[in-house]
């Protein structure tokens, strides 16, 4: 029976094939257009590291008071941590991992003296960073918690700059030239990028086309005077000037993220960090009540506003335009089906039970759906083909067409049209088969 | 043309009505929406900026020694000089549109502090002797900084330059002093202060605020001895001269600064990298328009259509009786006008609900009223341009159709 409603359906789409085209078309575009700019959505609102995201979280301590607060951050506390109170932190070390990190960009100068120093960028970690995040490495391995200490000359690449210095080879136990010191490369990392980059949001806004390149050990770039070369954001001007200047101020510039695997280690840390901002405020430090923050890594990321608005807008518009392409679906399947309301009668009256009615109606708006979804998957696949023509580089790059997102385009499609078919079926199966067979 | 027996005939359709009402109340909310961030994103690609844009070709240096800053910098201008065709060259510390900002707060009493809720955030530009040239600042009151303002100010690692001297843009000088001229006047943060010697035409900051474009103009030049801060080397030429000297000029510093990372760029490319994005934007929000009015007027068509097919007998009788092809004509184009006022009525509303929701999510600034008449308009117009056809098909219905069978 399904393939006769089949048959009556694509003979009855032939009978009129510009309104076909037409509704084909429409749904098309929408489909199109809704997908594509979701596909970018879901790219960049996507979480960088699922298996582990609740976990992570991201201490704020309100170290400047209700003074330091710009108009229309809702009594935020800074969004990164002062030198004192990172270091604080790390030596308190009451989460499971915890990594205080700043951004980086020393030079380079390659061995071979032909070639020219390259800037590379990178971030100072302490030794945790790696397992807590779960980097993978290549060759090698993160360094202990001793080079922490020791403050030891050590690197970690990644393989991008591994592939540029030692032209991709094992490289661990060879040196590297950093701002004219020698380090030991401990590990390669395997072409990590995270995106967004969720460990230090604040410089990078999430997104980036900046490579990271080498990791070394917090405490020795902070020895040797590796400035920041991410924000730094001040409520008062530094006592003292330079590095050590900033280290001793009560500046912000410091990302610091921490593994909390279950919930009393979230409320243990949580009562540690009030704890630490009580003790502080009784040494004098501050005078204004407490105003913490432990987030958790999508929390974190939804309060910095990783998602760029641009994306939020254009999804916004695809869909509206998704609404009206369905919308006039509907009107024309509604015209196409009331037209053949005889048609209908002599089929009732030839013993046709509603039922049938309605299947094969159903069916050819789901033909029309089916094709108009066809014809959306492959302009979608064009569409997230080109998004790199329209879309920020760093962006673009991330979207790109898998299976899911072809099932969920044909779906969408198929599932839209149907509804839109609904209410022309309803109709088409309550015709009076003796009126209309009368008026012929 | 009487109303009233088009709108008895509607309510005896009313949900093809609605549809076609629905349609074009939707179209018009997202068309009256697409359109005011496109029009708000042009006005950000546009921006104007005063400085001489087509003749900029900038050099960054960076990894080179601080200590030799002092002599390095001279050297390398001079050494710029010397390319055929450069006209000015110079040192400063950002150029607009850069994305890299040096950004202080300043009052307007001298016990003024970061934290004070009465401070203005704006963009440092420091400049090395010349600078002014090679941008070619358009200066509106006051004069340019002297020789010994220039030599007298270092920054070494402060925060703020040493020296006591400023110029502003016009925008500045509004925003701090409105109605008054901001010559001698001083700005503060404790415990340095500026006093205003110059005025000039609008710069951009090194970004650009997008909701609020008078935030973009919140620059300010200080004059600094050659310092590590000044990386940016400004060559001012014809435009015609721009890659040559872009390609000779890296080579150059490149040869006389081996250990330092030698980037450059056309003023051009840099604002045009700046607005990649926002130009990208733009595109996909005039195709997605472009598409949806498409889409309504195919609607309209179809459904108009199927009600001409319906009404053949109707239009027949009417022509019989004695109705002109034009009273047929305009019949259909009276009914269309009448659901296209109410779709753009409700249509209207929409699009202001759609902004107020944008606005509560996101940085999307109040839509101003003439953009919703506006949307009607086209809507309007839109639907009487897809109904002409089938009015068209209507009209040439004979009026012998009446005596047939249905």
């Amino acid at each position: 029976m399904l393939g006769y409603y089949v048959d009556l359906a694509v003979r009855s789409l032939k009978r009129s094939p510009g309104l076909t085209l037409l509704m084909v078309l429409a749904i098309g575009f929408g489909v199109a257009a809704s997908m594509t700019t979701y596909s970018v959505f879901r790219a960049v609102s996507g979480d960088p590291i699922p298996w582990k995201s609740s976990q992570l979280f991201v201490p704020q301590i309100d170290i400047w008071g209700p003074k330091g607060r710009l108009d229309g951050d809702n009594g935020e506390p800074p969004d990164a941590m002062d030198y004192t109170d990172a270091v604080a932190l790390m030596r308190a070390h009451r989460a499971k991992y915890q990594s205080a990190l700043y951004r980086i960009s020393p030079s380079i100068v390659p061995p071979d003296p032909s070639k020219h120093p390259v800037s590379v960028g990178g971030h100072a970690v302490y030794s945790e960073f790696f397992a807590m995040l779960d980097a993978p490495f290549k060759y090698g391995s993160g360094w202990s918690a001793d080079s922490d200490e020791q403050r030891a000359a050590v690197v970690v690449l990644n393989s991008k700059l591994n592939q540029k210095l030692f032209a991709g080879a094992n490289s661990v136990g060879k040196t590297v030239d950093i701002d004219g010191k020698d380090y030991r490369v401990v590990g390669v990392l395997d072409n990590w990028n995270p995106k967004p980059e969720f460990y230090d949001v604040v410089n990078t806004g999430g997104f980036t086309t900046d490579q990271e390149d080498v990791f070394i050990p917090f405490q020795r770039a902070i020895d040797v005077g590796m400035t920041n070369d991410g924000n730094t954001n001040c409520s008062e001007i530094p006592k003292e000037s330079g590095f050590v200047g900033l280290q001793k101020s009560s500046c912000v510039w410091i990302a610091y993220m921490a593994e909390l695997d279950d919930k009393a280690a979230v409320a243990a840390y949580k009562d540690y960090l009030d704890g630490y901002f009580r003790d502080q405020k009784q040494a004098g430090r501050f005078n204004w009540p407490l105003n913490n923050r432990l987030r958790d890594l999508p929390a974190w990321l939804d309060s910095q506003h990783v998602v760029p608005s641009d994306t939020k807008i254009s999804l916004v518009v695809a869909l509206g335009l998704l609404v009206v392409c369905l919308v006039n679906t509907a009107g024309l399947l509604l015209a196409k089906f009331l037209r053949r309301s005889s048609e209908i009668g002599v089929r009732r009256a030839l013993g046709a039970p509603r039922l049938a009615i309605y299947t094969q109606f159903l069916i050819e708006a789901g033909i029309v759906g089916l094709t108009g979804g066809l014809l959306g998957l492959f302009l979608t696949w064009a569409g997230v083909i080109s998004v790199g023509w329209v879309l920020p580089k760093e962006i673009a790059t991330l979207a790109h067409v898998n299976l899911s997102l072809l099932v969920l385009t044909l779906l969408v499609a198929v599932i839209a049209t149907m509804l839109a078919g609904i209410y022309p079926t309803f109709r088409a199966s309550r015709v009076q088969p003796a009126l209309q067979l009368k008026s012929n | 043309m009487d109303v009233l027996p088009i709108v008895a005939s509607l309510r005896k359709h009313r949900i093809p009505t609605l549809l076609i009402v629905l349609e074009i109340a939707l179209a018009c909310a997202v068309l009256c929406n697409a359109v005011f961030m496109i029009s708000r994103r042009v006005g950000d690609i546009y921006l104007p900026n005063a400085i001489d844009e087509q003749g900029i070709t900038t050099i960054k240096l960076q990894g080179t020694d601080p200590k030799l800053a002092a002599s390095d910098i001279p050297r390398n201008i001079a050494a710029l000089r010397t390319i055929a065709g450069v006209q000015e060259a110079a040192v400063t510390s950002s150029v607009p549109l850069s994305h890299n900002n040096w950004g202080w707060s300043f009052g307007l009493t001298p016990d003024t502090s970061l934290s004070d809720q009465h401070r203005t955030n704006v963009t440092l530009y420091f400049l090395g002797e010349g600078a002014e040239k090679a941008l070619g600042l358009q200066l509106r009151e006051g004069r340019f900084f002297n020789a010994a303002e220039y030599a007298d100010s270092t920054i070494g690692t402060a925060a703020l330059p040493s020296t006591h001297v400023v110029i502003v843009t016009e925008t500045v000088a509004k925003q701090f002093w409105p109605g008054q001229s901001a010559l001698g006047k001083t700005f503060y943060s404790k415990p340095d202060y500026f006093t205003v010697i110059g005025v000039v035409a609008d710069v951009l900051r090194p970004f650009v605020a997008t909701e609020n474009e008078e935030k973009s103009y919140y620059s300010t030049y200080y004059p600094v001895a050659p310092d590590p801060a000044l990386r940016n080397y400004i060559l001012r030429s014809a435009p015609a001269d721009r890659d040559r000297i872009l390609k000779e000029a890296v080579q150059k510093l490149q040869e006389l600064n081996p250990a330092a990372v030698v980037t450059g760029a056309t003023y051009d490319s840099t604002r045009r990298k700046y607005f990649a994005n926002t130009n990208s934007m733009v595109w996909t929000l005039v195709l997605v328009c472009l598409v949806m009015l498409a889409v309504t007027a195919f609607g309209i068509v179809g459904l108009t259509s199927f009600w001409v097919g319906q009404r053949r007998r109707q239009i027949g009788i009417r022509r019989a009786v004695g109705a002109t092809r034009g009273d047929i004509l305009r019949y259909f184009r009276t009914e269309n006008f009448l659901l296209s006022t109410v779709g753009v009525i409700i249509g209207m509303g929409l699009a202001f609900a759609i902004n107020l929701y944008l606005m509560q999510h996101y940085e999307i600034s109040r839509m101003p009223w003439y953009y919703l008449p506006g949307g009607a308009a086209a809507l309007w117009l839109l639907g009487q341009l897809a109904v002409l056809g089938p009015a068209m098909r209507a009209a040439a219905v004979p009026p012998v159709v009446a005596t047939q069978a249905a």
